[in-house]
């Protein structure tokens, strides 16, 4: 907490060692030491511990401080790989010369970042961690981040040199670079069925099942931008799938939500019916829920949209189905270029069980990264591609019917040509016909 | 004579390592068989497998950044207090998960008294998802850590409790490219000037036909400048957006005074109630301040205490002012209505009001 002395300051986030190790002299650096004190755990702190223990650290600080007065950034990019791959490493480079055309911070002039894949669900052992923190404390500044927005673990911080040493070594025991630059990114999937009874898939599996399919695309770089794929167990979508992957999987269940009514019964009487009806009943999107007079729940399956809201708050009496499977969504991104985009649904519910059925995802995959590598122009996610060459023939390019789940309402504009109106209807009532 | 160099060692590629490995044994056990959870107190979660199993999972905020003090430090506390076992959170929280629900007290004890907060669960504010701003990043107008650590010192009173309506996810993106992602409160640079062009640079660095091609509304074109090949933005067009200077770091598009902060609201990317939405700009011009930014954090405890006030159960921020409409939420946060919250993108007029539903 914060203005109360630790009880134990030897073992503290706030804690700074007395010896030091490291030759260079610390830079001062009163703007970043208005960043040690309160109580959240300080990265500055963290700094200045890294900063006792190398040399690069303290002229990491000493850049930092600096464009903490100046208000400006001071890396560059530029080319940096392991032997046998194309992408992985984050490039940096100072940019800040002194007036002898020298770097001020020259111990941290080379500063790169490995992005590393974490395990599926991002779980770890701390016998591992402590491990791969070894390894990087022999090789790079020590300083990891857990993790980075696309998902990486970021080993912050090496010479160009080392950058071979470090990742032949944690490559040995296991550990894969991700993806930088055009190219198959570092995938996400959330912990799903190893803790969540929300969970509607094997998230690990189709995580792994996904990116591992597409390492060549990952370490190789030859894409006309990135491509994300991310997993979330259930519509709650905590890997935040649908604005920012695009090739999102969310699991769903297409058979009625499983009710127990006694528990329906028992929060009802522990919370009151106006608790529910107003936390719970008029809070479903589509009025697919009426509470009894008896305190048991009417669920309208048919017109429930699997927002798992209800869910949410009863997490006792209602969970979801048991005719499980996953919803895909393809383009979702941010700004850059078009403007935000959302995935949009490609395929409502396909069941997730058999071989044959990963196989039939990692093949819609394939499809969709082959015609997108075709067709879009350069720097363009496939959000992008989509928008400019409209859905139906980005349908008609991977192969898939289209599908009313795939809208929110048909068109309404008039601006369109229909000559094979027939045909298509035709196609439709023999798909129907099919199922 | 220098000796032979060993052969290039060629990487296995083995991807995505598999997290079952790296699972607690109970999770292992009930893998996917999980009948409900509820949360004892806040910061920590209570998971019941069909089995009659159970485990408790604490969860715990860090500075993201860690090194080998902190990751032993907490791998220390793990191993002692619980099992050996964590995962991380996608907003960078611990999560720790045990057997035994005497093992919970102990080990909060233990984080706590080595100054990690024990919170960011159900309708708290949770951890800042946030990007690297100067520490690592090429094109950052401001820092992400510093920012993130200023306002989580002011907001580790909402972390350690569950005291918001709904849960609050925050992010912060240090340019406009905004890698923090949609927030219910997301803080990011707004550039306020067209970039500024070395043009001794743009020809030798410059891919200038790719550059061209980034511009999302054509405002840049090939020129001669002072005899060289070099680029030039149509500085009316420009929306000083940042796009060009990436793939052309002569065209600085960060500026120190003219780089501010905007604050965006009501972004979700849950499906539950509504369908997820996108964040919305509510305050601009909001100077970028280190080291502490308290113009920013100002306005985001603004925001979130007249959410807290008036929102009710459930709503997340989005929810909230989708019942109370825009004009009240305006009106209760005294934050400024200008033109430039009106859209012009494209589908711009999909954001405009075309009804007479008019609170008054």
């Amino acid at each position: 907490m914060a203005g109360q002395k630790p009880k134990n300051p030897e073992v503290h986030a706030t804690y700074l060692p007395k010896d030091k190790k490291s030759t260079k002299p610390f830079h001062d650096t009163p703007m970043l030491d208005q960043l040690v004190d309160g109580p959240w755990p300080s990265f500055v702190t963290g700094l200045k511990r890294l900063a006792h223990d190398n040399n690069m650290s303290v002229d990491l600080l000493g850049q930092l401080e600096h464009s903490y007065k100046t208000r400006i950034g001071y890396w560059k990019g530029g080319t940096v790989s392991v032997f046998g791959y194309g992408g992985g490493i984050i490039p940096r480079f100072t940019e800040l010369m002194g007036d002898d055309g020298k770097p001020m911070f020259p111990e941290s002039k080379e500063f790169h970042t490995l992005r590393v894949q974490p395990p599926a669900g991002n779980h770890y052992s701390t016998k591992m961690l402590r491990k791969l923190s070894d390894s990087w404390n022999k090789y790079g500044s020590g300083l990891i981040a857990f993790h980075g927005q696309t998902g990486n673990i970021m080993f912050i911080g090496t010479t160009t040199e080392k950058t071979q040493h470090f990742f032949d070594e944690i490559n040995e025991y296991g550990w894969d670079l991700g993806g930088a630059g055009p190219c198959v990114r570092t995938g996400m999937s959330c912990v799903g069925a190893a803790r969540c009874e929300q969970s509607c898939t094997n998230e690990m599996k189709v995580h792994r099942s996904l990116v591992n399919n597409f390492l060549d695309d990952m370490h190789r770089p030859a894409l006309p931008y990135k491509f994300k794929f991310k997993v979330s167990g259930c519509p709650n979508d905590c890997m935040n799938s649908i604005q920012r992957s695009d090739f999102a999987v969310i699991g769903t269940w297409r058979d009625d939500m499983q009710v127990d009514q006694e528990e329906v019964k028992k929060i009802v009487a522990e919370k009151g019916r106006k608790n529910i009806i107003d936390n719970v009943v008029s809070r479903c999107p589509t009025n697919a829920l009426s509470l009894n007079d008896d305190n048991t729940l009417d669920v309208d399956n048919r017109n429930c949209v699997r927002c798992m809201h209800c869910i949410n708050v009863m997490t006792k009496a209602l969970s979801p189905g048991k005719d499980k499977g996953v919803t895909v969504l393809l383009g979702g991104k941010r700004t850059l270029k078009i403007g935000d985009t959302m995935g949009t649904v490609i395929v409502p519910f396909m069941k997730l069980e058999t071989d044959e059925d990963y196989e039939k995802l990692t093949g819609l995959a394939e499809e969709t990264i082959d015609f997108w590598a075709e067709n879009a122009l350069e720097h363009e996610r496939v959000g992008e591609t989509i928008d400019r060459i409209g859905l139906v023939n980005f349908l008609e390019g991977v192969g898939i019917d289209p599908d009313p789940h795939m809208i929110n309402h048909p068109r309404t504009s008039n601006y369109v040509r229909l000559d094979d109106w027939d045909a298509e209807a035709e196609k439709w009532k023999n798909r129907k016909a099919a199922n | 004579m220098a000796e032979a160099k060993a052969a290039p060692k060629y990487p296995t590629e083995s991807g995505c390592p598999d997290g079952m490995q790296y699972l607690h044994p109970t999770l292992l056990k009930n893998f996917g068989n999980w009948k409900y959870h509820d949360r004892p107190r806040p910061g920590v979660l209570h998971h019941v497998a069909h089995s009659g199993d159970e485990v408790w999972t604490v969860r715990v905020g860090t500075q993201r950044q860690l090194g080998p003090y902190e990751i032993n430090l907490l791998c220390d506390i793990i191993d002692k207090y619980a099992d050996g076992f964590v995962r991380f959170s996608i907003r960078s929280n611990l999560e720790i998960t045990v057997d035994k629900e005497e093992k919970v007290a102990p080990l909060i004890q233990a984080f706590e008294d080595a100054g990690y907060p024990v919170g960011g669960t159900g309708n708290s504010v949770t951890m800042i998802s946030h990007t690297q701003g100067w520490l690592h990043c090429d094109i950052p107008g401001t820092d992400a850590s510093g920012v993130v650590k200023a306002l989580m010192d002011e907001l580790h009173k909402e972390f350690i409790a569950e005291e918001m309506p709904n849960r609050v996810h925050i992010t912060t993106s240090c340019c406009q490219i905004n890698c923090g992602g949609q927030g219910d409160i997301a803080i990011n640079i707004q550039h306020t000037k067209p970039p500024k062009i070395n043009h001794d640079l743009v020809a030798n660095v410059c891919e200038r036909p790719s550059v061209v091609a980034r511009c999302p509304v054509a405002a840049i074109r090939p020129a001669i400048v002072n005899g060289k090949p070099s680029l030039e933005v149509d500085e009316k067009k420009c929306i000083c957006c940042g796009a060009c200077f990436p793939p052309c770091p002569p065209m600085q598009i960060n500026d120190p005074d003219h780089s501010k902060l905007a604050v965006w609201v009501g972004g979700k990317h849950s499906n539950a109630r509504s369908k997820p939405m996108f964040h919305k700009l509510v305050a601009a011009g909001i100077a970028n301040n280190p080291p502490r930014w308290p113009e920013a954090t100002k306005v985001v405890l603004n925001i979130l205490s007249t959410y807290k006030k008036d929102a009710k159960d459930w709503e997340r921020v989005g929810d909230w002012i989708e019942r109370i409409g825009w004009p009240r939420f305006f009106e209760l946060t005294e934050l400024p209505f200008t033109k430039y919250h009106i859209d012009n993108w494209h589908g711009a007029r999909n954001s405009l009001n075309a009804s007479t539903h008019i609170r008054f």
